[in-house]
C-alpha cells in the first residue's frame, strides 16, 4: 500500500485533476467550444468517409505540394489561435484602468502574451514560410519533388506536433508566463516550478527538429535538383531568398536547440548555467538565444522579399529591376544577420564599445534592405501595373515596412534604445515589420499562388474587403503604441493607473477589431471562392501572365509536376518559353520515377508528441517507453529500402491528354 | 555555376550505359586510399601527443603561451582531420561542401568570440567585484 | 530593354532552343551533401556549448577547478581510443571500396568496440566526479563541463547505435548503393565527432589544467 503513491507518480508524474482548469470560466468555455467544434469536424469526416482519403492522400503523402498546403493550413489555423490571444490582450488593456482590473487575472494574462508570441512566430509565420517554400521552390526550379521527400513529411508532422503541445497547454496545465523567449531566471525552476516553461521547451524542441530538417531538405533541393541549364544566377528570386532562408535555418536553429537544451538541464537536472547561484549567468542565455533570434526574423522576412519580387515583376509586366543587386542584397543580409544580435539587449550593460559595434552593424543591415525597396519601385516604374490583390498587398507592404524599418533604425541607436527598450515603441516597431512584412507577404503569396495550388482564383471582392480591413486595422492598432511607447509605457503590463493613457489603448483595441473583421473577411473569401470555383477557374495554368516555371504546368499541377523536365535558358524561364512560342509536347511520354508515400513520418511525430507530453509532466515510465519506441520505429524505417515507384507513361499520357482537352475548351 | 551545368551534361551521358561501377560516382562518394588515411593518422597522433606531452610535463613558463600553442596544434589537427579523414576539398559536391564549411567556421568564430567578448564586457561593467582576480576563489 | 535584346539574340541563334528534355532527368543524389549540412548545424550546437564553457568555465563557485579534477592520463587514453577508432573506420571504408562485406564488418566492429571503450572510460570519469561530490550541480564550471563533454559522449553513443544498425543492414543486403552511402555518412559523422573531440581535449582538458 505504501508503494501506491510512488506508482501513481511514476505513471502520471505531476499530472492530476488539478491540472485541468475547471476554475477558469474563459478557458472552460473555450474548451467546450473546441470540443464541440472538434467533434463536429471529426463527425463530418467520419460521415463522409474521409479518413481513408485523408490518410492516404494527405497525412502520409510525400508530395511537396500537399505538404506545402498542409503547412499553410497549419499556419492559418494557428493564426486564429494567436490572434485570439492578441485581441484578448487588446481588450484587457483597453478596459483595465484604475479600479477596473479587467477580465484577465495577471497569471492568465502572462500566459496569453507568451503564447501569442510563441504561436505567431513558431506556429504561424514559420509554417507559412516553410509551406510556401515547399510548394513553390520545386516548381520554380523544375523539379519533381524535394531532395528528401520522406523527411519533408516528417518535418511537417514534427512542426504540427509542437503546435499540438502548445494547444494542449491551454487545457491541461498551463503555458509559460515568461514572455516568448523565456529568459531565466524567471524561466528557471525556482521562479517557474510548474509545467508552463516545460511546455514551451518541448514544443519548440520538437518543432525545431522539423524546421531544421526541412531547412536541410530545401537547401539540398535547390542546390542539386535545379532543371538542366538553370544556373544560380538564373534562379527565380523567390528561390534565391528561399536558399538564403534555409542557410539561415540550418545555421541558426541549432543555437536555439542548444540554448533550450541548456535551460532544460537547469530545470530538470539542477545544473547552474543560467541560475543566480554557484556561478551561473542568466545573461548568457539572453546572449545565446538572440544569436538565434536575430537570424530568425530574417528567416521570416527573406522569403517574403522573394514573394514581393515575383509579384511586382509579374503585375508590372516587366523583368525585375536589378536582379543581381537583389541577389547580393539577400546574401549580404544573410551574413550580416549574424552580427547584430546584441541590439536586442543594449541595456544589458556591455558598455560603449560593444554597443557601438552592434549599433553600427544594425544600421548597416538596413542598406541592402533599402536597396531592395528601390529595386521594387524601379520595377514598377513605367510598368503597366495591374492592381490585382497580390499587387495591392505589395504596395501596402512597401509603405508599412518602410515605416517599420525606419523606427528600427531609430531603435538601433543605443542611447535612444536605453529609453525605448522594452517599451510599446518596440512592440509597435516589430509588429510593423512582421505584420507589414511577413503577414502582408503571406497574404500576397496566398492570393498569388492559390490558383496554382487549387485551380481557381480567390474571390477579389472579399479579398479587397479583407485587405482594407487589415491595412486600416493595422494602423489603428499599432500607431497608438508608438505614442504610448514614447510616453514610456512598457510592454507586458495588464493594468494601468494613469487614465490619460486609456484613449490610446482604446484606439488600438478598435484597430484589433478591424483586423478581426479582416480575418473574418479572409475566411469568407475562402468559402466564397470555393463556392464560385467554376467562375474563378484557371484552366490555362498561368492566370496572371507569370514569368517563372511554376506557371508552365497545369493548375493544380499533376503529381509529377512536369511531364518533361524543363530546360532553362533564362532567368524568367516561362516568360522566354512563351515569347519563343514553346509548344507543349503532346506525345512521347515516359515513365516517371517518384517517391512512395509512407506513414513513418506521422507515426514518429505522434510518438514524439507523447514523449514531449511525458517529459513535461515527468511521467518517466511513459517517457522511457516513448523514447524506446521512437528509436525502434526510426531504426525500423531505415530497413525499408523500397521507397520509390514509377508513374507509367500511359498514366502520364492520360493526365496530359485531359489537360490538352481543358486547354482546348478554354480557347 | 558552370560546374553545375557540366555535371548535368556529364550526367546525361551516363544515363544510357548504367553500370554498377558508375553508381558510387553518381552518389558523390569519393575515392579513399590507405595512404591518405595513414598520413592523416600519423599527423593526428603527432599533433595530439605534442600538446599532451607539453601540458603533462608541466608546460611552458607562461600559461598564456602554452594555451596559444595548444590552440595552434588543435587548429592544425582539425585541418588534418578535415583533409585526410573527412576528405574535404574544394571540388566535392561542386564546392558546396567547402562553402558550407567556411560559412560554418565563420559562424562558429562569431558565436564563440562574440559571446566571450560580450560577456566579458558585461561582467566587467556590471559585476566588477567578480572580475578582480583577488576575489576569484 | 535588356529583356528584348537577349530574346533577339536567342532568336537569331542557329538552332532553336530546346525547352524540355525528352528523356527522364535524374538529379544527383543529395544525401551526402544533406548530411554534411546537418553536420554543420551540429557543429553550431557544439559551438554554443563551447561558448557557454568559455564564459562559465572559470566560475568555480568555491568548488574544484579543472586542474584539481581532470586526470590527463585518462583523457590521453580516451583520446587515443577515439583516434584509433578513426583509423579503423578508415580501414572499413577501404574494405567497402573493395566490395568486401566481411572485411568491412570486422573493421566496423573494431570501430564500435573502440567507441564503446571511449564511452566506458567517460562514464567512469563522470561516475568518479559525481561520487566525489563534483557533479554537474556543484558549480557553473562543472555544469558546462558535463554538458559539453556529455553531449559529445551522447553523439558517440548514437554513432554506435547507428553503426550496429548499419552492420545488420550490410550483413543482410550487402554493399549495395544505399548502404555504401550510409556507411559514407556514418564515416563523416564519426570523423566529425573526432574533430569536436580535438576541441574538447584542447580547450577543456589541456587548457583547463594550466595554472
Amino acid at each position: 500500500m505504501s508503494d501506491h503513491p510512488d506508482l501513481t507518480k511514476l505513471i502520471f508524474g505531476r499530472l492530476s485533476w488539478d491540472a485541468i482548469p475547471f476554475h477558469e470560466p474563459i478557458l472552460l468555455a473555450t474548451f467546450a467550444a473546441v470540443l464541440v467544434g472538434g467533434l463536429v469536424l471529426l463527425g463530418l469526416i467520419t460521415k463522409y468517409r474521409l479518413w481513408g482519403y485523408l490518410w492516404h492522400e494527405w497525412f502520409t503523402s510525400i508530395d511537396h505540394k500537399k505538404i506545402g498546403i498542409m503547412y499553410m493550413v497549419l499556419g492559418l489555423v494557428m493564426l486564429l489561435r494567436g490572434f485570439a490571444d492578441a485581441i484578448m490582450m487588446r481588450l484587457q488593456q483597453a478596459i483595465s484602468f484604475g479600479d477596473n482590473l479587467g477580465y484577465l487575472p495577471p497569471h492568465h494574462y502572462d500566459q496569453v502574451f507568451t503564447a501569442h508570441g510563441v504561436i505567431m512566430i513558431f506556429f504561424v509565420a514559420m509554417p507559412i514560410v516553410t509551406g510556401l517554400m515547399n510548394y513553390i521552390v520545386p516548381l520554380q526550379i523544375g523539379a519533381r519533388d524535394v531532395a528528401f521527400p520522406f523527411l519533408n513529411n516528417f518535418s511537417f508532422w514534427m512542426t504540427t506536433s509542437g503546435a499540438v503541445l502548445v494547444m494542449a497547454s491551454l487545457f491541461v496545465g498551463e503555458f509559460a508566463r515568461t514572455g516568448w523567449l523565456a529568459y531565466p531566471p524567471l524561466s528557471g525552476i525556482l521562479a517557474s516550478p510548474d509545467v508552463g516553461v516545460d511546455y514551451y521547451i518541448w514544443s519548440l524542441q520538437i518543432a525545431g527538429v522539423g524546421t531544421l530538417l526541412s531547412g536541410v531538405n530545401l537547401l539540398v533541393t535547390i542546390i542539386k535538383m535545379r532543371a538542366p541549364g538553370m544556373k544560380l544566377m538564373q534562379m527565380p528570386v523567390f528561390t534565391w531568398t528561399a536558399l538564403c532562408t534555409n542557410v539561415l535555418i540550418i545555421a541558426a536553429f541549432p543555437v536555439l536547440t542548444a540554448v533550450l537544451a541548456l535551460l532544460s538541464m537547469d530545470r530538470y537536472l539542477g545544473t547552474h548555467m543560467f541560475t543566480n547561484e554557484l556561478g551561473g549567468n542568466a545573461m548568457m542565455y539572453v546572449n545565446l538565444i538572440w544569436i538565434w533570434g536575430h537570424p530568425e526574423v530574417y528567416i521570416l522576412i527573406l522569403p517574403m522579399f522573394g514573394v514581393f519580387s515575383e509579384v511586382v515583376s509579374t503585375f508590372a509586366g516587366k523583368r525585375l529591376f536589378g536582379y543581381t543587386s537583389m541577389v547580393y542584397a539577400t546574401i549580404v543580409i544573410t551574413v550580416l544577420s549574424y552580427l547584430v544580435w546584441l541590439h536586442h539587449f543594449f541595456t544589458m550593460g556591455s558598455g560603449a564599445s560593444v554597443n557601438s559595434f552592434f549599433g553600427i552593424t544594425t544600421m548597416i543591415i538596413s542598406i541592402p534592405t533599402g536597396a531592395k525597396i528601390f529595386n521594387w519601385l524601379f520595377t514598377m516604374y513605367r510598368g503597366r501595373i495591374r492592381f490585382e490583390l497580390p499587387m495591392m498587398w505589395v504596395v501596402a507592404f512597401m509603405v508599412t515596412f518602410v515605416i517599420g524599418g525606419m523606427t528600427g533604425v531609430l531603435l538601433a541607436v543605443p542611447p535612444a534604445d536605453f529609453s525605448l527598450h522594452n517599451s510599446l515603441f518596440l512592440i509597435a516597431h516589430f509588429h510593423n515589420v512582421i505584420i507589414g512584412g511577413v503577414l502582408f507577404g503571406a497574404f500576397a503569396a496566398i492570393n498569388f499562388w492559390f490558383p496554382k495550388a487549387f485551380g481557381f482564383r480567390l474571390d477579389p471582392f472579399w479579398g479587397k474587403c479583407s485587405f482594407w480591413l487589415w491595412v486600416v486595422g493595422f494602423y489603428f492598432a499599432f500607431m497608438p503604441l508608438y505614442v504610448l511607447g514614447l510616453m514610456g509605457v512598457t510592454r507586458r503590463i495588464s493594468h494601468f493607473e494613469d487614465p490619460s493613457l486609456q484613449i490610446w489603448f482604446q484606439i488600438a483595441a478598435f484597430g484589433a477589431v478591424l483586423i478581426a473583421l479582416g480575418i473574418g473577411a479572409m475566411l469568407i473569401q475562402f468559402v466564397v471562392s470555393f463556392l464560385r470555383r467554376e467562375q474563378l477557374r484557371d484552366v490555362t495554368g498561368d492566370p496572371w501572365g507569370g514569368r517563372t516555371l511554376e506557371w508552365s504546368t497545369s493548375s493544380p499541377p499533376p503529381a509529377y509536376n512536369f511531364a518533361f523536365t524543363p530546360v532553362v535558358h533564362d532567368g524568367d524561364a516561362w516568360w522566354q518559353m512563351k515569347r519563343l512560342g514553346w509548344q507543349r509536347p503532346l506525345a512521347g511520354f515516359i515513365d516517371i520515377h517518384m517517391p512512395k508515400n509512407t506513414g513513418a513520418g506521422i507515426i514518429l511525430a505522434g510518438i514524439s508528441t507523447v514523449l514531449g507530453f511525458a517529459m513535461i509532466w515527468q511521467m518517466w515510465l511513459l517517457a522511457a517507453l516513448a523514447f524506446v519506441s521512437l528509436l525502434a520505429v526510426a531504426i525500423g524505417h531505415t530497413f525499408n529500402y523500397n521507397r520509390e515507384y514509377y508513374i507509367q507513361a500511359a498514366d502520364v499520357a492520360r493526365v496530359e491528354a485531359a489537360r490538352t482537352e481543358q486547354l482546348a475548351s478554354h480557347v | 555555376m558552370s560546374a553545375h551545368t557540366d555535371v548535368h551534361a556529364a550526367h546525361d551521358g551516363h544515363d544510357h550505359h548504367h553500370d554498377p561501377h558508375d553508381e558510387h560516382h553518381d552518389d558523390g562518394i569519393g575515392h579513399v586510399s590507405l595512404k591518405g588515411y595513414m598520413i592523416g593518422f600519423v599527423l593526428a597522433v603527432l599533433l595530439t601527443a605534442v600538446p599532451f606531452a607539453l601540458v603533462m610535463s608541466g608546460g611552458l613558463k607562461d600559461s598564456g603561451t602554452t594555451a596559444l600553442v595548444i590552440l595552434g596544434f588543435a587548429a592544425v589537427q582539425i585541418v588534418v582531420h578535415m583533409v585526410y579523414f573527412l576528405h574535404m576539398n574544394a571540388k566535392s559536391e561542386g564546392g558546396w561542401n567547402m562553402l558550407a564549411l567556411i560559412f560554418t567556421a565563420v559562424l562558429v568564430l562569431i558565436t564563440l568570440s562574440g559571446s566571450i567578448w560580450v560577456m566579458y564586457h558585461l561582467n566587467h561593467n556590471m559585476m566588477p567585484a567578480l572580475m578582480d582576480p583577488r576575489n576569484l576563489p | 530593354m535588356s529583356d528584348a535584346k537577349s530574346y533577339d539574340t536567342y532568336n537569331t541563334a542557329a538552332a532553336p532552343l530546346r525547352f524540355h528534355q525528352e528523356t527522364e532527368h535524374h538529379p544527383e543524389n543529395g544525401t551526402l551533401l544533406g548530411f554534411w549540412l546537418y553536420l554543420m548545424s551540429d557543429c553550431l550546437i557544439f559551438a554554443c556549448l563551447f561558448a557557454v564553457y568559455g564564459v562559465l568555465g572559470r566560475s568555480y563557485a568555491g568548488g574544484p577547478t579543472g586542474a584539481e579534477i581532470f586526470e590527463l592520463p585518462l583523457v590521453a587514453l580516451n583520446t587515443s581510443l577515439l583516434l584509433l577508432s578513426s583509423i579503423t573506420y578508415g580501414f572499413a571504408m577501404l574494405e567497402m571500396q573493395r566490395n568486401r562485406v566481411n572485411g568491412t564488418l570486422v573493421w566496423l566492429a573494431v570501430t564500435g568496440l573502440l567507441g564503446a571503450g571511449f564511452i566506458g572510460i567517460e562514464l567512469y570519469e563522470f561516475g568518479n566526479l559525481i561520487a566525489e561530490g563534483n557533479g554537474p550541480q556543484r558549480s557553473a564550471f562543472l555544469s558546462s563541463f558535463f554538458t559539453l563533454v556529455g553531449t559529445h559522449g551522447l553523439h558517440v553513443s548514437c554513432g554506435i547505435i547507428w553503426l550496429i544498425t548499419l552492420m545488420v543492414q550490410v550483413k543482410r543486403k550487402g554493399l549495395i548503393g544505399p548502404n555504401k552511402r550510409r556507411l559514407w555518412c556514418l564515416s563523416m559523422f564519426w570523423h566529425f565527432l573526432d574533430v569536436v573531440w580535438i576541441g574538447v581535449f584542447s580547450f577543456v582538458y589541456l587548457m583547463g589544467v594550466l595554472p
